[in-house]
């Protein structure tokens, strides 16, 4: 467990220093308080705009910072050849590849815990009230959606030869599920044989990332979810971010180094 | 050297020159002539139209909270539409709404659980919470100015929920500005006029405008047809214009003129039953006005 975290902790100081977060960060700021001074008919109480703007900045910087960080942790050990000198420590291939999962998943945690915290702020300077909850499942659902990609990303920059390739797939996969994860058995529905049971099969198989955005309820103030669910989607998460992770160990273990 | 140099500046000023030979024509093509004064309506050309669309559909969506199907729904509820007219005793009016709206029965645990996690029943926005569909008409009203659907929408939420009168007058001018000749527009600022501000010489003169320009619009057009695509006279417009000048009139004490007005609308009217009783009373209280005059008058 330590040699993880020592892995993890570097990865966390190798991101901050790093200019990604800020960059993401400034832009959502400046976008947001850009939006929400617009005029629209001299009405200074209008916020489900401004709310649906700055989550949808989040949900995209946050996919960003998620994906760029874990594409690039063993393939920059691979160039650089520090991935030797760490291996030749007493530590295994798979608690490397944990190691910077738990790296990568920490920092988009916080970085997203900022993120939410300054959309709390907008949304309360508007709304006068803070729905604590709703904000907090937000926030958690979303991070263990980005503990699914990094996992996904991980497992990737250990097939995939460039980052690039790696970073572009899973961009597509990622959006490509979020906008039409959840309608794939409307659409199986409507199709013949065997098309229709060949996307049945991809519906239940892909990890349905869509089921962490709760960002509608968000945005419309409808009540949070009933926490039951929201163990029960965790716990989802947590199953697909296990199954990446242990491919990714499973891949690692026996790839070339040189 | 001085040749290298000559030839960066020699291009360089060519660039420039270009750039602003281009730049008006391309303006030009873009709005097709039209000037706008909005930054989104320049950076999306050609597309603005189809944007002006989403964001309006977009207000939509958040006069139901969230709560609208997506494509595959609607296609989905056309489907199950096109098997209630072939087997009309299996759909009943609202069995959808019992069987939990557009979205059905959940199709499987995924798409159960999934509906915790957004919006999933019927509501509408109501009272000060509509100032939230405003964004969206805004922006489609920047992107696309000669959609008078969404001046019509955007003034009746000012002025209905939010009190908000002197704005859609704003907004109902400005739609005037880009289509001057829109019957459905002056009818909507007489209505401001007539109603908000009390103003009967500036409603009846809109009024009237609107009148002329419901006719130069629409007399050339026929007034029922089969096709769908063919547009017909659109006498609800015009009933309405008839029906705001009986009311300014009345309101202004010209009640003959406002008979005059009611016998035109008669001749148009869905309910003619309807407008005839309404020009009964207005004869009883003309005569009752006559009756009332001092002798000698």
């Amino acid at each position: 467990m330590n040699k993880i975290l020592a892995v993890s902790g570097v990865v966390i100081r190798e991101i901050y220093r790093r200019k990604d977060f800020y960059v993401l960060f400034f832009l959502t700021a400046l976008i947001t308080l850009a939006m929400a001074s617009m005029n629209f008919f001299h009405d200074e109480q209008i916020v489900r705009f401004i709310k649906e703007i700055c989550l949808a900045l989040i949900w995209i910087s946050g996919l960003v910072i998620a994906v760029t960080t874990a594409a690039r942790q063993i393939p920059a050990e691979r160039e650089s050849r520090t991935i030797f000198p760490l291996l030749a420590k007493p530590i295994a291939r798979w608690q490397v590849v944990v190691g910077k999962f738990a790296g990568c998943w920490f920092a988009t945690g916080v970085a997203l815990l900022i993120f939410y915290v300054f959309f709390a702020l907008v949304s309360a300077s508007r709304e006068h009230e803070l729905p604590f909850n709703g904000y907090f499942e937000a926030f958690w659902l979303h991070w263990q959606m980005l503990g699914i990609v990094i996992a996904m990303t991980l497992l990737g920059s250990v097939v995939f030869t460039a980052p690039s390739s790696n970073m572009t797939i899973i961009f597509i996969v990622t959006i490509g599920i979020l906008m039409m994860g959840g309608f794939l058995h409307l659409m199986a529905e409507r199709m013949a044989e065997p098309s229709a049971s060949l996307l049945t099969i991809i519906y239940f198989a892909i990890p349905h990332l869509e089921l962490f955005n709760m960002s509608e309820l968000i945005i419309h103030s409808w009540p949070s979810a009933p926490w039951l669910d929201v163990l029960l989607v965790t716990v989802y998460g947590f199953l697909y971010t296990a199954f990446f992770l242990l491919a990714a160990c499973l891949v690692f273990r026996r790839k070339a180094l040189n | 050297m001085w040749r290298g140099r000559l030839i960066l500046t020699l291009l360089f000023v060519g660039c420039f020159s270009l750039a602003a030979w281009l730049e008006p024509r391309h303006a030009q093509r873009l709005n097709h002539g039209e000037s706008t004064d909005s930054v989104l309506g320049s950076l999306l050309g050609d597309g603005r139209k189809m944007v002006a669309d989403y964001f309006y559909v977009e207000a939509d969506v958040y006069f139901h909270s969230g709560y609208y199907p997506s494509i595959f729904d609607q296609a989905r509820s056309q489907e199950e539409k096109d098997s209630d007219v072939s087997h009309p005793e299996e759909g009943k009016g609202g069995a959808q709404e019992e069987k939990g709206g557009f979205m059905g029965q959940p199709l499987d645990w995924i798409d159960r659980l999934s509906r915790q996690f957004k919006p999933s029943r019927h509501t509408h926005l109501g009272g000060e919470s509509v100032r939230e569909l405003l964004p969206w008409l805004k922006l489609s009203a920047e992107l696309d100015p000669h959609r008078i659907q969404t001046y019509i929408v955007t003034a009746y939420w000012l002025r209905s929920s939010l009190g908000k009168s002197d704005e859609a007058l704003d907004f109902i001018r400005g739609g005037l500005k880009n289509n001057p000749d829109s019957p459905d527009l002056l009818f909507a600022l007489g209505q401001i006029f007539l109603e908000d501000h009390k103003d009967y010489f500036r409603a009846r003169n809109v009024f009237l405008a609107a009148k002329d320009q419901w006719h130069k619009r629409d007399d050339s057009k026929p007034a029922k047809s089969d096709n769908p695509d063919v547009d017909t006279k659109d006498y609800l417009l015009l009933e309405r214009i008839l029906g705001g000048l009986v009311k300014t009139e009345e309101s202004a004490g010209n009640l003959d003129q406002a008979m005059k007005y009611l016998r035109e609308l008669k001749l148009i009217a869905a309910d003619p039953g309807g407008v005839q009783k309404r020009i009964d009373e207005l004869q009883v209280k003309i005569n009752a006005g006559k009756t009332n005059q001092p002798a000698g008058r």
